[in-house]
This record gives C-alpha cells, structure tokens and sequence, in this order.
C-alpha cells in the first residue's frame, strides 16, 4: 500500500493532527492517527461503523478531551484558531423538541460576534436570512424546529455554520438519512465553498459517492488506513483493509473504481 | 377577604410575605428554565436536600459563637456552603465515576438530607429552647417574617435572576446543542456549574418561603407550564418567569386569608393550577387540542375513504364512515349515494388517481411525501402539470 504524501504544508494545514489517541475508559476509540488536511479540497473521513470517525472530529474540536496528540488549526494551536472552524454536528445529537425556531438555531452561529449581551440587530438577521437562503431554506425562518423533516434539520444545522463565516468546515455525517433533494442541496453547498477557498472535512458513510463528491479521503479504523487523493488512496486494497470482511470484493472493486 | 389578600390589604405582615414570595416565584421561575431545558431538573432535587447539613450547622456555629442562631443571613450562608459541597459530589461523580447521573443524585440527595436530619436531632437535644423553628425550613415557615427577610429574599432573588438573564445566550447553547457551544468557545461545564450556583442560590433564597423540600416545585413547574405556551426559549423564560411570580403571590396571598395554611406547600399548588390549566387549555400542546385535532382528522380520513369506496362502488362497512356520508349529505339513509355525493366521490378518485401516478412520474415523485390522504393536488401542483399528469394517466388507464 503507498501512500500519496498530502501536498499541502503540515505547518500550514487547515487541520493538521498528530499522534491523537482517544479512549472512553480505557478503549481506544482511535489510536495514534496522523492526519493533515489538505488546504481548499474536499476532505471524507471513510471508515467502517464505531471505527472512530465521529470521535476523531470531536476530538480535533476539543469536544472530547484526547489522552494524547497534537493539534494545530492553520500552524496555530487550536484554541487561538477556534473561531476559523465551523462544526456540523449530527442530526440525531440534539432534541429537536427545543423551543426554538430555524432563524434562532442559525442566529446561533454568530455567538462570537453577539457575544453575552450585544444585541440581535437588522444585519445579523438578514445575514442569518442569506445563509438560510444558500441552503434552499428561507421560507422555514420562522419555522418551530420539531416541524422540520431529517434533511430540512440537516440543512439548518449547514446554515448555523455558514453564519460563523469560517475557513475550516467540518461535518459528522451530514448526508446521514437525508433525501435526495437535500443531498444534492448540501453538496452544492459544500462546493460553493470549495470555489471560496474553503477547506471542508466530512465524516462519510456511503462509499459509492465518495469518489464524485470529494478530493481526498481519510480512511480510518481505530488507526488510519490511509489518506491521500481520491486516485491513490481510495482503492480496492485501502478500502479491503479499512472495512476488512464486512464488504464483498466485487462491491469494493465497484465502489471504488471510476463508474 | 381573598380578594382583600390579593390587594394586599390585610396587613403588614402578609405584604411582606406575599411580595417577597412573588419575587422568589419570579426569579425561581425564570432560572429553572435553563435547567428545565438542559434536562437537569433533578439535580436541583439533590442540590436543594444538600442544603439541610449546613443549615444545622450554621445555627450550632451561631448558637456557640453567642449570637441568634436563627438569623437568616447566617443560615442561608452556611445552607449554601453545603449545597455546593453536595454539587461538588455530585458533578465529581457523574464525572470520574461510572455511575449514571440519576444514581449519583439519589446518592449525594439521600446522605446529605440524612446527615441533615442527624445534626438537626442534635440540635433540638442540645439547646432545646432555642431551636424552634429550624425545622420549619424543610417546608417553609413565613410566620412572623421581618422586614429585613423579606427584603433578603426580594434582593437575592432579583440578583440571580438578573445573573441567570446575563448568562441566557451561552446557558440556552448549552442546553440545545452541548458540542456547539464548546466549539462557540464556551465552557460547557464551567455553564453547567454556573446554573446550578444559581439554582442553588434560588434555593437557599426560597428557604425561608417554601422549604428545601419543596423549591424544586418552584423551580421546574412554572418552566413546565410555559412550555406549553410557546415555542422560542426566550418568551419560555418570560413566561416561566411570570407563571412563578403570580404563583407566589397568589399562593401567599392565599395562605394569609386563614390562619395556619402553609404559605410554601400552597404557592407549590397554585403553580400545579397553573400547570393543569396550560396542559388542558394550550393550544398547541394542549391534551384538549390535540384531541380534537386528532378527531378532526380522523373524520376527514373516513370522508375520504368513504367517497373513495362510493366511486369505486364498494360497499362502505364502517359505522362512522356512513354516518359522516349521511350527514354530510352525500349518501341517503339506504346507501344510494346522492347526486352530490356522486361528484365528490368522482373528485376523490380523481385526486387520488393524479396521486398515483405522481409518485411514478419521473420528475414529480419527490412530491409524493405531500401525500397524506388529504392533501388535493391542486394544492401541490400547478395547472399545466395535472394537465400532463392527466395525459398520462388516460395514455394508459388501469383501475386504481
């Protein structure tokens, strides 16, 4: 197995890991991984169920305190860089009971501008409006969020985001049960802010889209199994040893192959 | 004499209870909705039972230091002390053990009321002239309250309550979306600390009024209640806020009308009148209005399925459905539906048909999730769509 070395610039990298290793009680969930995102690409981290993938992006958010590794965000240390990254979290993570309406969950996004007790004015609204609007939601602004189908959740969760204004995207599956009209929303999405300049990392789980939505993939299992470009990293022999048995060969040879 | 006590005209003393337990109403409100929508609502359980030790101990500190072992002041101080001991406990369990929260509050709740009730049998052994009332403050006692008390209680109140709407934005985060708000730059559990320091603030205020064991009522029913009235976290505050105020005045005001009714148990059931009311009459959330929603719906289901069956002259089997048919006028009393009904059962197919072959259309089946039974396609599609659909349709005709 080669490895494309990454082209990008370790000490300049959107989000540059070395040597995370998290544990729940004294179960690595992800071991030893290296990870240097490319700058301006399409990132999937790929990997089988429970193999840490989610964990992995919490941890590089600090949500999860690591037992040990490194993280930088742009060469810096990722407190002093935080306000460059926007997270999508998944969809199942919170109530969506909440009394709180679309407009109110994205108006959370600008929580570093507002501050404790700086006032919600006219441009903060039409900017949250505009990011609802990228995302094929402006008419739900004032929509309780327990009416929202998943994909509509989803896509709030994408404007919430977009109003941080951020360089660094990173999304835990955000095409997870979601309709084809919201996939291809988000993707669009997604791309728009590759031809920004933006830096996007996904947590994925549908391999037969990896190869037309992204540039590069991360494959992960508990340790990482490879990372590179879509041509050299995502292969028959990267996906066999990521996923092991649970996929047939001719279905890998499929996926993975140019269709 | 009710209304007399709602105006606050009978006398001094029943002022001063009735404002002070309105602003304690108020403040409680308001601030045990952050907790209510964090889901933590029994911390403040524990946090109020771990209140009783340092109670104790503060009157035997007093009492040996030669002062009045009932001052407020000193009481509630020491009551804190040892809600943030239980908290401390309790936040360090949860965290460094594998015992699950609900188990950790059972625990730090039990020992620490447990303890409390210990120290306070050695207090009554000890001086047993002087220690009336401790007891009083597991259910509240307003019974001669000052001046000076009622202002403390009024202070403090307003106090956390002015902290807990400083704090609104990163507390009502926190409660939403946990991970976010850490990647927003906010200390989750510094926030989780931070509204239960108030809870626990909100509590040794309420001391005095209703009772360690009763505060958590005041703190979680009003957020409850405003539940059911609106849909935005912030109006769920105001609300919450204005439900435990007019609880505690009313509740006080009640209380003052007959000697010997417990101030703090019935602000507690004023508030439970509150709650009733909103889960009956809301209507969003309401039981009322979600049963007639339901029912409502249920008799369009059985219309239409009705008229489907007369168009497609299938007999009609259910009770129901005929009576809504016969009511509406679309079926005689023998069956043989009516000249109306023979139209609005052909519409019916109609629709239903354009529905059908919605869902095999290539660029219009995303729309069949509009598809509830109920929903007519003339609302969905435009004009010149039902058009093509209704090309297709007659192209090739099958029995639906």
């Amino acid at each position: 197995m080669t490895l494309a070395l990454p082209r990008s610039d370790p000490d300049q990298s959107p989000l540059c890991i070395r040597g995370l290793t998290v544990s729940y009680g004294e179960q690595p969930v992800v071991f030893s991984v290296d990870m240097t995102v490319q700058d301006g690409a399409m990132t999937a981290i790929i990997g089988p169920n429970g193999a840490g993938k989610s964990t992995l992006l919490k941890a590089a958010l600090n949500i999860v305190r690591p037992l040990s590794g490194r993280i930088t965000v742009y060469g810096q240390p990722l407190a002093e860089q935080a306000q460059r990254i926007a997270y999508v979290p998944q969809r199942a993570s919170v109530d969506w009971d909440f009394p709180t309406e679309v407009l109110d969950v994205v108006l959370m996004g600008l929580y570093r501008d507002l501050g404790l007790l700086g006032r919600v004015r006219g441009h903060h609204i039409r900017h949250a409006k505009d990011c609802l609007d990228r995302v094929g939601m402006e008419d739900f602004a004032a929509r309780q969020i327990g009416q929202l189908s998943g994909g509509q959740q989803q896509r709030v969760f994408l404007a919430r985001a977009l109003a941080q204004r951020a360089d660094l995207y990173l999304l835990d599956e955000p095409f997870a049960g979601v309709d084809a009209a919201t996939e291809r929303a988000i993707i669009d999405v997604l791309k728009s802010l590759r031809a920004e300049g933006k830096t996007v990392v996904a947590v994925h789980h549908d391999l037969s889209t990896v190869r037309a939505y992204f540039d590069n993939v991360f494959l992960i299992n508990r340790r990482k199994m490879g990372e590179g470009p879509i041509s050299t990293a995502f292969t028959p022999e990267t996906v066999q040893a990521t996923y092991g048995g649970r996929l047939a060969d001719g279905q890998i040879t499929q996926l993975t192959q140019d269709a | 004499m009710l209304i007399d006590a709602l105006f606050l005209q009978i006398g001094y003393n029943a002022t001063l209870v009735t404002l002070g337990s309105a602003t304690l109403g108020l403040a409680a409100g308001a601030t045990g909705t952050f907790l209510f929508l964090r889901k933590r609502a029994l911390v403040a359980d524990a946090v109020s039972h771990a209140t009783l030790p340092g109670l104790a101990l503060a009157f035997m500190l007093m009492v040996a230091m030669g002062g009045d072992g009932r001052n407020l002041a000193g009481l509630m101080a020491g009551s804190a002390l040892s809600a943030w001991a239980g908290l401390l406990c309790l936040s360090w369990l949860t965290r460094h053990t594998r015992l699950a929260e609900d188990a950790a509050i059972g625990a730090v709740l039990s020992v620490f009321f447990g303890f409390g009730i210990v120290l306070l049998t050695v207090v009554q052994t000890l001086s047993a002239g002087r220690q009336a009332g401790l007891e009083s403050f597991l259910l509240g006692s307003t019974a001669g309250m000052l001046f000076s008390d009622a202002l403390l209680i009024a202070a403090g109140g307003l106090c956390v309550l002015a902290c807990a709407l400083a704090l609104r934005r990163p507390l009502l985060l926190v409660a939403f979306d946990p991970g976010y708000a850490q990647t927003q730059g906010i200390n989750v559990q510094r926030m989780d600390l931070a509204i239960m320091t108030l809870v626990m603030a909100i509590t040794v205020v309420g001391l005095k009024v209703v009772g360690l064991i009763l505060i958590v009522a005041l703190l979680i029913i009003p957020a409850a209640t405003a539940r059911f009235w609106s849909n935005r976290a912030d109006r769920v505050v105001l609300l919450a806020g204005l439900f435990g105020g007019l609880s505690g005045y009313i509740g006080a005001a009640v209380s003052a009308t007959a000697p010997g009714l417990p101030t703090g148990p019935i602000i507690v059931l004023v508030g439970f009148g509150f709650f009733v009311g909103s889960l009956l009459l809301s209507p969003g959330r309401g039981v009322l209005s979600s049963a007639l929603r339901h029912r409502a719906y249920q008799r369009q289901v059985h219309l239409r399925q009705g008229l489907l069956a007369l168009a497609r002259q299938q007999p009609v089997y259910e009770a129901m459905t005929r009576r809504l048919l016969r009511r509406a006028g679309l079926v005689r009393a023998d069956g043989v539906p009516t000249p109306e009904g023979h139209s609005r059962a052909a519409a019916a197919l109609r629709d239903e048909t354009r529905w059908q072959a919605l869902r095999s259309s290539m660029h219009l089946s995303e729309l069949s999730t509009r598809d509830d039974g109920l929903t007519l396609i003339l609302d969905v599609l435009t004009q010149d769509q039902i058009a093509e659909l209704d090309r297709r349709i007659n192209a090739s005709p099958r029995v639906v």
